[in-house]
């Protein structure tokens, strides 16, 4: 529903720029040229994705996730010390986070949701500060492999594909202890 | 010698390594994993053509232009490169439209320039946070989601500021 309003509001604004510099030919072509790059890309992506979803399914029949999970708890504990208590919680939430890591994204969110359903029991539809912090950790990514965006730049014909590697992890990093500090800051300051 | 261009064919082959000692089917894993990708491409596909056309329609109009001119000096002083504009404000609401704004900048600007790869970066470094906010509150059932929002638009704020300096410091030649 919201892109709707979304993708309405972008061909209105154009079609209002675009009486007002006179560009409206160029908009009328563009309309039929992004529709064209759309298949373009999907079909440059293809090979990388093949590739790196091959891989992924590979990682998960490993039980590379499980690994990484058994990794993580430790942190999770301190960042979650109350939902930690409870053993499965604590279980989904790793799952969570390594599936996260791993780039999994379909089996991810279940096992959020999981998690965050059993840290909501009893709350009476009120976030509690711990829910807050596990749905800031899950809406910023943190991903070893972030094979999508590789695979648009090899569609687009970048010479190293993954050279960004260092740099999304950096960000990404960076980006978590934001939010959770930011969280933390709100948690003392904020009145309901 | 780029250390990451280890990075690729190292990962393949201590994931096929690991796969064959645990007795997977490395093979096996392979290609259902790479079936898998046909589906999802033909999934994205239908909202990559829509989306891509208004995003097409809005830069031919100039209103892409005209958008990041406004926004520019407040960019500026973070850092952010004002081409980026679009690609951060449609980032936290929708995940295949950020995709298809940051694809349409690598493809303009080539993917190896500063600006396609600050875009490369900032996808890879975020998510699309009300979306995951609708689906683990949801699911929940919170109603009342208090502070988590504001934090959450912080980390991805954040995200894109650190995505254009950790280009500018770990990939400007």
């Amino acid at each position: 529903m919201a892109l709707g309003w979304i993708w309405t509001g972008m061909v209105a604004v154009s079609v209002l720029c675009g009486c007002v510099t006179g560009k409206m030919e160029a908009v009328s072509a563009a309309a039929l040229d992004g529709a064209a790059a759309a298949v373009e890309l999907c079909v440059g992506m293809l090979g990388g994705m093949c590739l790196w979803m091959g891989v992924m399914e590979l990682m998960e029949r490993c039980s590379l996730a499980a690994g990484l999970a058994s990794l993580f708890r430790p942190v999770l504990r301190r960042l979650l010390p109350r939902a930690s208590r409870d053993e499965e919680t604590l279980a989904a939430v790793s799952a969570n986070v390594s599936a996260n890591l791993l780039g999994l994204g379909n089996a991810a969110t279940p096992l959020g949701i999981r998690a965050a359903q059993r840290m909501a029991q009893g709350c009476g539809g009120v976030a509690d500060d711990e829910l807050c912090r596990l749905v800031v950790l899950n809406t910023a990514s943190i991903q070893l492999l972030p094979t999508t965006v590789a695979s648009v730049r090899a569609a687009c014909g970048s010479a190293a594909p993954m050279d960004i590697l260092p740099a999304v992890w950096l960000s990404s990093v960076l980006s978590v202890t934001a939010g959770l500090l930011t969280a933390r800051l709100l948690q003392a300051v904020w009145r309901d | 010698m780029d250390i990451s261009a280890y990075v690729v064919p190292f990962l393949l082959l201590s994931c096929a390594a690991y796969g064959l000692r645990r007795k997977v089917d490395v093979y096996g894993a392979l290609t259902a994993g790479a079936g898998n990708a046909l589906g999802t491409a033909a999934r994205i596909l239908p909202s990559m053509a829509a989306l891509l056309s208004a995003i097409y329609m809005l830069r031919a109009s100039g209103a892409l232009d005209l958008l990041s001119a406004f926004l520019a000096p407040l960019l500026q002083v973070l850092g952010l490169p004002p081409e980026a504009t679009a690609l951060m404000l449609i980032r936290p609401m929708s995940g295949s439209g950020a995709l298809a704004v940051g694809s349409e900048l690598m493809a303009q600007y080539g993917p190896d320039s500063y600006i396609g790869r600050v875009a490369a970066v900032m996808l890879g470094a975020t998510e699309t946070t009300f979306y995951t906010v609708a689906v683990y509150f949801g699911a929940a059932g919170i109603r009342k989601t208090r502070y988590t929002v504001p934090a959450a638009l912080a980390a991805d704020l954040a995200g894109f500021v650190f995505a254009a300096w950790s280009v500018r410091l770990l990939m400007d030649r």
